[in-house]
């Protein structure tokens, strides 16, 4: 195709979208395009499945059997949503194989929050509440974007993770509610997750290299600026509701804009964390290269047995 | 308080609790993404049936100790699942046999356990049973694909069998409260499952191309309350929080 | 990458309940049918959205290229006989 060809189809593919037309894998686009949404969809997958950690870090200790099968359901969901991205990415031609090569090798990223350790039964109150709060508030307007089989697995991920973010906020009430021990638990974990869980939306707009792009083909409808302030927003009034204190002296109620000011981030320690110095950056990535190393065995015999099965009936057919 | 039938319900309930506790370890780190949702799924149907029973036990101890106490706050002498499900995991291989191994008992003991004259325990099999046939096809699926697949899976799960072969009699050993249980009709004669279990789970190791043990030396102690030393560090997280913050709700 | 096998892609559907035609669900992998039957209702089914399940290894599913969406699905654009409103009936016929 002649550069001339390949601008017009860009053209006649922009337009496309602008019309809000989905793009389904067979259709022409961009390299770009192509290369973004693999490595958007794919971080997004590798978060689901490097997050199943830090909370199935607590399932063999949860405190009671229902806060268990509730756990146990919600760490299982995020394989399932970790699936249904990588499902989604592939259609883009390329295997599961090689985004998990991606991870493990560290070319590819994940949310930096998970590198955190969960330190105490609270963390999964905080997980839940925060952390899946902050990643509803990005997830949601992305079951509308432009890439079809993306905003499928979107609508699906959604309608699964409604029950999360409660999950989590139930922890947490009832922890800020029980006995003065269990209430400092949970104000220990809201003071070591509120900062990480507002660096989560990203690099503050002045800093983020994709957002332009992003935001034509839908992949972001909102800047990580505004979803922080939306999450500020909803969490503040929902920590107050069950006494806990926000761990930030300059949140203050701003009359005039209708929302919270808010202190300054810490955005050395992001950046150290998405470099690789977080807390549990070196243990997380052990953990997954292990479970695919050691499950390489389980792998290749089940491959075998198909293939022994699918001779031995072509035999018979015979 | 009918001590014999709560006796009998911990009997039933913490090969369950147990069990489901060792498959909750897994979740995260299963060999495919697949096989880890599959696992975890079976832990959470054993644990909705250890809710059930625990809660059915709780009624009946009818001294305001509730599920929660009951499966987290026996000492490990209390504890009388059988050795078998308190296995490690040692690798896949070893996971998937002391599942199939007990799934094929579960199932059979689950199938009379319907018969029972207790109208509680008849209700929690039957919903049961629909669960445990989906655990039994499963973990029977994989003994024959690690049996049948690669020498190196061959090898591993002929080890896993061999290694586990040893706790499967118990299975079949009668405690007291069975004992007084069947003579009620509530509960279940597990020595007369003894030889359907064999025989079903010999199908499966041929099929799947494995050596039969031969071995005649069993291990027991299980449903005595003594236990092999996984099972202390197991009760060790199990019981952690109710432990560390007595009397608290969660 | 090594050249190893790996298992394969399988495309899901699902009928949600009876009376309902089976819909594309997603995809998973898995060594054989199977497995890629039990791992869609693990994966598909957790919350009671299925009664009848399809799996289709994905690389047999043939495809029409929407490069030649034109020629497939436009000429059909025009043929407004096949639909109802083409035709003028007197308001007074009734149940046609």
């Amino acid at each position: 195709m002649s550069e001339e060809q390949i601008k017009n189809l860009e053209v006649q593919f922009e337009a496309r979208i602008a019309r809000d037309e989905k793009i389904e894998p067979k259709d022409w686009m961009p390299e770009k395009y192509r290369k973004t949404h693999i490595r958007q969809m794919s971080q997004h997958a590798h978060s689901e499945i490097v997050g199943m950690l830090p909370e199935g870090n607590w399932i063999t200790r949860a405190p009671s059997l229902r806060r268990k099968v509730a756990l146990l359901a919600k760490v299982q969901d995020e394989a399932g949503h970790g699936l249904y991205l990588y499902s989604a990415c592939e259609t883009l031609g390329i295997s599961r194989d090689e985004l998990y090569d991606q991870l493990h090798s560290g070319k590819a990223k994940y949310s930096s929050i998970f590198n955190y350790p969960t330190v105490t039964w609270a963390d999964m109150g905080a997980v839940g509440w925060l952390v899946d709060g902050a990643a509803i508030i990005n997830q949601v307007p992305l079951c509308n974007t432009s890439y079809g089989p993306y905003a499928r697995a979107m609508v699906r991920v959604c309608k699964e993770e409604s029950f999360h973010q409660r999950q989590g906020f139930e922890i947490m009430m009832k922890l800020a509610n029980g006995t003065p021990e269990q209430k400092e638990l949970a104000q220990d974990a809201l003071n070591r997750w509120w900062w990480p869980s507002l660096m989560m939306l990203g690099p503050t707009d002045a800093e983020s290299i994709h957002t332009e792009q992003s935001m034509k083909w839908k992949l972001k409808r909102k800047s990580n600026d505004d979803l922080r302030q939306q999450f500020i927003d909803q969490t503040v009034p929902q920590a107050e509701l069950i006494g806990l204190t926000i761990p930030d002296p300059d949140l203050k109620w701003n009359e005039e804009r209708q929302s919270y000011d808010f202190g300054e981030i810490n955005w050395d320690e992001f950046w150290q964390v998405v470099k690789g110095h977080g807390p549990m950056n070196k243990e997380r990535m052990k953990a997954r290269v292990g479970a695919w190393e050691e499950g390489e065995w389980v792998r290749d015999a089940a491959m075998a047995h198909a293939e022994k099965k699918q001779a031995r009936k072509q035999k018979q057919a015979i | 308080m009918k001590q014999n039938l709560y006796n009998y319900i911990l009997g039933i309930a913490d090969n369950s609790l147990i069990l489901g506790q060792r498959l909750g370890e897994l979740t995260g780190h299963g060999p495919s993404l697949e096989t880890d949702i599959a696992c975890t799924n079976i832990s959470l149907d054993l644990f909705g049936q250890v809710r059930s029973y625990f809660q059915y036990a709780a009624k009946i101890a009818g001294d305001n100790r509730t599920e929660d106490d009951i499966a987290m706050l026996r000492k490990e002498r209390e504890y009388v699942n059988v050795l078998l499900v308190e296995q490690p995991n040692r690798d896949f291989a070893y996971t998937m046999a002391r599942q199939f191994l007990f799934d094929i008992y579960h199932l059979l003991f689950l199938q009379e356990l319907e018969k029972s004259k207790d109208l509680t325990l008849s209700a929690i099999a039957t919903k049961s049973i629909k669960e445990v046939s989906y655990h039994e096809r499963f973990s029977g699926d994989w003994i024959k694909r690690l049996g049948d697949g690669t020498e190196v899976s061959k090898a591993k799960m002929q080890d896993a069998i061999d290694g586990l072969w040893t706790y499967t009699d118990e299975l079949f050993h009668q405690t007291e409260a069975d004992k007084a249980m069947v003579a009620e009709g509530i509960g279940v004669d597990v020595t007369k499952l003894k030889e359907t279990y064999y025989k079903k789970v010999n199908e499966i190791l041929e099929e799947a191309t494995l050596e039969i043990p031969e071995s005649k030396w069993f291990q027991k102690g299980g449903k005595e309350g003594i236990h092999t030393e996984h099972l202390g560090y197991l009760l060790a997280e199990l019981q952690y929080m109710q432990r560390a913050y007595p009397n608290m709700e969660w | 990458m090594s050249d190893k096998k790996n298992w394969p892609l399988w495309e899901i559907f699902v009928r949600s309940k009876n009376g309902l035609e089976h819909r594309h669900f997603g995809s998973l992998h898995a060594a054989d049918a199977e497995m890629a039957l039990e791992n869609a209702r693990d994966v598909y089914t957790r919350r009671n959205e299925g009664v009848s399940i399809w799996v289709v290894e994905s690389k047999n599913i043939t495809a029409s290229n929407p490069e030649h969406n034109g020629e497939m699905f436009e000429p059909a654009q025009d043929k407004v006989y096949r639909h109802p409103t083409f035709y003028d009936l007197p308001d007074e016929v009734k149940h046609m």
